[in-house]
């Protein structure tokens, strides 16, 4: 088996004709985070729906676990957990009947069944409100109870589709550590999202949507080097003579601004906080703070979307 | 392309649990007591004519069924049977599209095959139960009522009424669910279903014989019979009501001798005696196509369904 537990080549979705999704590939390694992150119709819920064997491909392929989702969509969804935007239950029932109806359908012996139930159940923190019915829920806890259902399903890959959208931080922080979890036993996860700061905190690699196209794909650092250029931002507060020339000299440092009172604004290759304190040293300045601005995807993702405007319109 | 695994693999999960929500759904209870009262008041009167007109009637337990003032038990059945397969159905499919389940419930191991096939077995199981039930109540309060046994040929008659009212209320559900899957708004396929029962139920028995007259050439009585009678039969409820009729009158030779009746004509078969009742088989060979006819729309109209749920996209 490789390495990769998702790989899509070349995957293309199209509607009566239009493509809604490109030719687009990648692949997630076993036990990975990995993001797909885009605005509203650039194609990561279709890409999900191909990738279940829920959609038709319509050209390119794809494989999970080494299965192909058309050919053998019970072998993928049998080891594939699948949590939908907006995730639904049977209101008139509880959610340990939610459960059981799922893991029968599974295909779960019943002592098998009862105890996974109860431990998924509590694992989300929602074993007080086992027998409770789920019309009585919020959305954050009906969230975590689809999260329950795919560590109920044993699964090798989580597949969440915007899970923490609509929630409040409360529940998204919750949520995102049970996703962390997740990782940490082992599970591969597939999330997509357009919220980006929470998902950037969970995420190892991400790929970008644009149009129905992977724009860019890697790991945050990488993006930030590739869309912002230069990266590194080092804030460095110090009182002294000269100070700003001697920065500027740094090897590495392509920029400084003045940034208030005794405040400069570096931006690097690299992270420079150790020749800047240097610097500010033999200066005989007194260092007053340090701090690197790790790229964010926030601002990957605007100046992104800024400078490809353009293309967006033309196309 | 073959596919791997059972189509039918989840069918009995799905079906338990369809079947379950039905008994707890208020509407369907709210409905099936509805009819069963109905029914239960229909055939008090019933029995009250049948021992005022005739004591010597040998197929007296079948007049449960026939007679009782202006509404007949098999005229409540027609009318009231689609009602109930229609609450049943016009949500099926398109209540798991809003409450957003069907995702979910798909992403496990089984294919939309037994999704579909386990809601139909539900719904027909369902519509069964309550059929025999409203059955055995008919049959348990003539025994009471009337103080005749019924005779084995009655018996055989009242059950194969019995089957066949469960294959009218088979296509009505197969019609609501086909509704569930096209439309996505339940109040749509519900208005739609009941928009089509009432037009093939009521309307088109009405109307149809003026639509036949039009299309017609033929100058003899009989001729513009058939005529009228083939269009008549492109409504189930019509279907429904010349097997009953047949069926439930071991007197009645032939699905026109009631419209024969009305024109003051009599149906003279050589070498028969008239009114003289035929077995069961023959009555029941009379009315084999249109029970073919109510089976085979069923099979069609789930195809239909079954066809465009498979092709449906399954984001909301």
């Amino acid at each position: 088996m490789s390495a990769n537990v998702i790989e899509a080549k070349n995957l293309t979705k199209r509607y009566n004709g239009v493509a809604v999704v490109k030719g687009i590939s990648f692949a997630v390694a076993r036990g990975e985070i990995f993001g797909l992150l885009g605005p509203n119709g650039a194609g990561k819920t279709t890409t999900i729906l191909m990738l279940l064997g829920l959609s038709d491909i319509s050209d390119g392929q794809a494989r999970v676990l080494d299965h192909d989702p058309v050919r053998e969509p019970l072998a993928v969804k049998r080891q594939v957990g699948y949590l939908p935007d907006q995730v639904g239950f049977y209101d008139n029932l509880t959610a340990a009947e939610n459960l059981r109806y799922t893991a029968r359908l599974m295909g779960l012996e019943r002592a098998e069944r009862e105890q996974r139930i109860k431990s998924s159940l509590a694992h989300v923190g929602l074993a007080d409100v086992a027998n409770n019915r789920v019309a009585t829920f919020s959305r954050g806890m009906r969230q975590r109870l689809g999260l329950a259902e795919i560590l109920m399903k044993e699964a090798q890959i989580a597949i969440l589709d915007e899970p923490t959208s609509g929630l409040d931080p409360q529940a998204t922080a919750e949520l995102l550590n049970i996703i962390r979890d997740l990782k940490t036993q082992g599970v591969s996860v597939l999330l997509s999202s357009h919220l980006l700061e929470r998902v950037q905190s969970v995420c190892d690699r991400v790929a970008l949507f644009n149009q129905g196209n992977i724009a860019l794909i890697g790991t945050v650092p990488e993006l930030g080097r590739q869309v912002l250029g230069g990266g590194f931002r080092v804030e460095v507060e110090a009182a002294g003579e000269g100070l700003e020339q001697r920065i500027a000299a740094i090897p590495g440092v392509q920029r400084v601004e003045p940034a208030g009172a005794n405040r400069f604004l570096l931006l690097a290759d690299h992270d420079v906080r150790p020749e800047a304190a240097a610097a500010v040293v033999a200066a005989g300045g007194r260092l007053l703070r340090l701090s690197v601005e790790e790229p964010s995807l926030e601002a990957i993702y605007t100046r992104y979307f800024q400078t490809h405007e353009g293309e967006l319109h033309a196309a | 392309m073959r596919r791997e695994g059972s189509a039918l693999h989840g069918f009995g999960v799905v079906t338990l649990k369809e079947i379950a929500d039905h008994f707890t759904s208020i509407l369907v209870v709210v409905l099936v007591v509805l009819v069963v009262a109905t029914a239960i008041a229909v055939v008090r009167g019933a029995i009250d004519q049948i021992k005022e007109i005739t004591a010597e009637d040998p197929f007296l337990f079948l007049r449960l069924f026939t007679r009782g003032g202006p509404l007949p038990l098999v005229a409540l059945l027609s009318f009231l049977v689609p009602l109930v397969a229609i609450g049943l159905g016009f949500d099926a499919v398109n209540g798991e599209h809003n409450r957003r389940t069907l995702s979910r419930i798909l992403a496990q191991p089984i294919y939309r095959d037994a999704l579909l096939f386990g809601k139909f077995a539900a719904g027909l199981f369902t519509l069964a139960v309550s059929l025999i039930v409203l059955w055995l109540l008919v049959i348990g309060l003539g025994l009471l009522g009337l103080g005749v046994p019924p005779n084995a040929e009655e018996m055989a008659r009242a059950l194969v009424l019995l089957v066949v009212t469960i294959v009218y209320a088979g296509f009505w559900f197969a019609l609501a669910l086909l509704c569930s899957v096209v439309f996505r708004s339940a109040a749509t396929a519900a208005l739609v279903a009941l928009g089509l029962w009432l037009f093939l139920t009521v309307l088109w028995p009405l109307f149809s014989p003026a639509l036949a007259d039009a299309f017609t050439t033929a100058s003899d009585i009989l001729g513009v019979l058939d005529t009228r009678q083939a269009f008549a039969r492109l409504s189930p409820s019509v279907l429904f009501n010349e097997i009953v009729a047949v069926v439930l009158d071991p007197s009645v030779r032939s699905t026109q001798q009631s419209m024969l009746a009305a024109l003051g004509l009599a149906l003279i078969e050589r070498g028969a005696i008239p009114d003289a009742p035929i077995p069961l088989l023959q009555s029941v060979l009379i009315v084999w196509p249109q029970i073919v006819g109510l089976v085979a729309g069923s099979i069609l109209l789930f195809v239909i369904a079954y066809v465009v749920f498979q092709r449906q996209e399954v984001r909301a």
